[in-house]
């Protein structure tokens, strides 16, 4: 086993850790956010009002209509929510608490073939969980990817103990790591962590096991592909979530999607801070004991999305992280001195230029200029992008350059539409 | 809180319709001077480092006070050597006052004119730049630099070395030089020569700098002493006499994160390789004469005009360090070559930067080919 040290980054330490108690909870709402998914275009198949089972399709993506979307839990479609331009924000399923699941027939992943194997991950929904850099999009499925990459750990503030939530589920993770051994002619590469060791073995031949240390992004899958085998121009490359691999493990076991899921509840405006089993897109609402005036964010601090207004769980999160907004003046505040210490939503400064240079780099382990790529995505150069390495990151590798950045520019929104603008003008 | 209170009724009217609308960057320039903005992270990174711009220029100006403290104390102290009169603490530092704070008020009053003025023009926040700029350029003239001309020294800078650029951030050459510069080449008689660094000066008493005595022939026995050097009790510009303060000012920039050790360090190297090469003085002497410290620790390594790649860094400190020597020792002209190395440098980082990005490039490309012959 390789050892890696990722040197340059930051572990942020937040109060309000989840304890290691697992708590169930079984959600009546749960939702399906077209939004969570990169340059999906959502049409639908059901309607307000229709019976869905668990795995019931709810909509495919316009421009791969392989690609379809299933319904986490049996019940009713009780509202398609649209937002500006009618484009869908979340499709919203009542559940009947049977969790009544379509049989997708089990099978040994290794007795399959590639494309019986995909077909498989397409009709059931869990396919949108394979995701490709660069872009972050979902995977698609017409592509041979070089290698597949898991990070088998989470080095983000409050991330959730990913050997915790594994625990009792070996047995599904094996089994999806060898799905995953049969959709690449490369490598798959299990990244693993002192924490979280890798103590079971794979009859997959191509499955190659490297440990890594350091700060965040240690974990991030993308500091990872950087430091294994850094992507090319014109190659793709797949990586999955571990609780993700589980999911998919658990569809070729039993045959069925099942959209169960470990979360950690985290962060200083949230009174129960544990881990609950829930769903995948639960409405966690009745559940958080939330303070006033907080946010609640789907996921970490650094890269998760607002939720305070629906609740509703992200597609791949597994955390939950609740802190008070920062809406208030401070007097003098330029005054008080600095310290590496974050206690809410304030940004603390007012947008300015770019002065100050060299900060980036210590936070940013690639092999990359960070301002330099960020500028070039800035005046939309794909030549220039494209040459300072905008394939090897996502904007999620940015995140600790953002929240350091003095000048409070929004760094991961601007690496996110250079990106979008290569995918839509390349394609 | 009343004030505060006041603040959100009086608002209004400097929003886009109001009375004073074309006022809002003034406003909101003191509004954010008196209470951070209450502004939240809308999306990617949720929570943000407590330092921001106000924070970091404002790390700068701390640095630069014992340089201010002392460079006021020995505008006093010279005068008084110079006539040969005793003088209390309180006197010396005094007389101080009353000559740097006149330069202060040119200096802030024009420069934050042209800065609002160009702010409102753009519609965009003031930036907070000049206050570091503004706090730099009194701290680099000889202290009897006429106000007239200080004045035009600094709209020269801010226009000409800042705004045409697009403002802070934007600029090639660090102002606060280009000011010193101005003056330097338009009015010589007032910027060099031995009569220049001590405020009112008794005729017969020779106010010479140090680098004026070498320049002029002199030996290193000729110097005051090299505890005086360092300390400095000693004449030149205001601000940079006493490398203690300079080194405080400097250490703390260094921990705080604002200036590049990086650069600090090359630097140094660059001008006691230089000295050691091409120097008949021992290379200390290089060190502590005129304004190699302070150029080194508050010049060269502004962020904007600096080299921005850490190992453009390297080479841009060492080349600073290096040239600055050079002119020192080589050139016919004048005795000082720090500003002039540093504004040289500053012209050149964007090219040290280009060749060291270019490398990155390559090697990104040379592995690129590499897939690709290995996929055929």
């Amino acid at each position: 086993m390789d050892k890696i040290k990722i040197r340059k980054g930051w572990d942020i330490h937040l109060k309000g850790e989840a304890t290691k108690q697992t708590e169930s909870f079984e959600p009546s709402l749960c939702a399906v956010k077209p939004t969570d998914f990169i340059g999906v275009l959502p049409k639908m198949h059901v309607a307000e009002g229709d019976e869905v089972k668990t795995g019931s399709v709810l909509f495919h993506d316009k421009n791969n209509e392989k690609v379809v979307f299933t319904s986490p839990v049996s019940g009713k479609v009780k509202a398609i929510v649209r937002g500006e331009k009618r484009a869908i924000l979340r499709v919203v399923i009542e559940s009947d608490g049977k969790n009544d699941s379509i049989d997708f027939a089990a099978a040994n992943p290794l007795d399959l073939s590639r494309n019986k194997l995909i077909d498989k991950m397409l009709q059931s929904g869990v396919w949108p969980m394979m995701r490709q850099r660069p872009y972050a999009t979902i995977a698609n499925p017409d592509d041979k990817p070089k290698h597949i990459f898991v990070s088998m750990f989470d080095t983000a503030p409050l991330a959730p103990d990913c050997g915790f939530i594994i625990e009792n589920q070996y047995d599904a993770l094996i089994e999806g790591i060898n799905v995953l051994s049969k959709l690449t002619e490369g490598n798959v590469y299990i990244n693993v962590c002192k924490d979280v060791p890798w103590r079971v073995s794979t009859d997959a031949k191509n499955v190659v096991i490297t440990e890594f240390s350091g700060p965040h992004p240690a974990g991030n899958v993308g500091t990872q592909i950087n430091a294994l085998s850094p992507i090319n121009k014109g190659e793709v490359v797949w990586y999955c979530y571990p609780r993700d691999v589980v999911t998919i493990g658990k569809l070729f076991l039993t045959g069925r999607y099942d959209s169960s899921r470990i979360i950690a509840t985290t962060g200083s405006a949230v009174h129960n801070r544990h881990y609950y089993q829930t769903r995948i897109g639960a409405c966690l609402t009745p559940v958080l004991e939330t303070e006033d005036n907080s946010r609640i964010i789907s996921g970490n601090v650094l890269t998760g999305s607002n939720i305070t207004n629906d609740g509703f769980l992200g597609f791949y999160d597994n955390q939950i992280t609740v802190i008070p907004e920062g809406n208030k003046h401070k007097l003098f505040g330029w005054l008080r001195p600095v310290f590496k210490r974050f206690t809410d939503t304030n940004t603390n400064g007012d947008t300015r230029p770019y002065i100050m240079t060299g900060q980036f780099e210590k936070v940013f382990p690639f092999d990359i200029y960070p301002m330099q790529l960020i500028k070039a995505c800035l005046i939309k150069d794909i030549d220039q992008m494209e040459e300072l390495g905008i394939y090897e990151v996502d904007a999620e590798d940015f995140a600790l350059c953002e929240v350091i950045d003095p000048s409070k520019t929004p760094i991961q929104q601007i690496i996110r539409e250079g990106l979008e603008f290569i995918r839509k003008e390349t394609n | 809180m009343g004030l505060r209170n006041y603040i959100d009724k009086i608002k209004p009217n400097f929003e886009a319709g109001g009375k004073f609308a074309k006022y809002h960057s003034t406003f909101e320039a003191f509004e954010t001077f008196l209470y951070t903005p209450d502004t939240v992270t809308v999306n990617g990174a949720h929570i943000r480092d407590a330092n921001d711009m106000k924070h970091s220029l404002i790390s700068v100006v701390f640095a630069l006070i014992p340089c201010f403290l002392f460079g006021t104390w020995n505008i006093g102290y010279q005068h008084f050597l110079s006539l040969g009169a005793d003088a209390t603490f309180w006197q010396t530092i005094g007389y101080g006052l009353l000559r740097i704070i006149p330069l202060y008020l040119v200096s802030y009053v024009v420069g934050l004119v042209i800065e609002f003025t160009f702010a409102e023009i753009r519609k965009e926040p003031v930036n907070e730049g000049y206050f570091v700029t503004g706090f730099l350029i009194p701290l680099i003239m000889p202290v009897d630099v006429p106000l007239w001309m200080l004045a035009l020294a600094v709209a020269f800078a801010v226009i000409i070395g800042k705004e045409v650029f697009g403002g802070s951030g934007m600029n090639v050459v660090n102002p606060a030089l280009l000011a010193r510069a101005f003056l330097f080449f338009s009015y010589p008689s007032k910027m060099t020569g031995d009569n220049v660094w001590i405020a009112d000066k008794a005729d017969a008493y020779s106010g010479a700098t140090p680098l004026g005595t070498i320049f002029n022939g002199g030996s290193v026995n000729d110097l005051p002493s090299l505890s005086d050097m360092f300390i400095g009790t000693i004449s030149g510009s205001i601000g940079e006499t006493s490398k203690i303060a300079v080194l405080i000012g400097g250490i703390f920039l260094i921990i705080s994160g604002i200036a590049s050790l990086r650069i600090i360090v090359a630097t140094f190297i660059g001008a006691i390789s230089m000295s050691l090469l091409i120097s008949d003085i021992p290379f200390y002497y290089h060190l502590l004469m005129g304004g190699f410290m302070f150029g080194t620790f508050f010049m060269a390594t502004d962020p904007v005009t600096a080299a921005q790649t850490n190992i453009g860094k390297w080479i841009y400190g060492f080349l600073i360090g290096a040239i600055a020597i050079l002119i020192r020792v080589a050139n016919p002209g004048y005795p000082e070559g720090m500003m002039l190395a540093i504004l040289l440098l500053n012209v050149f980082a964007p090219l040290i930067d280009w060749c060291v990005v270019a490398c990155n490039i390559r090697k990104r490309k040379k592995r690129w080919a590499a897939a690709e012959r290995s996929d055929k």
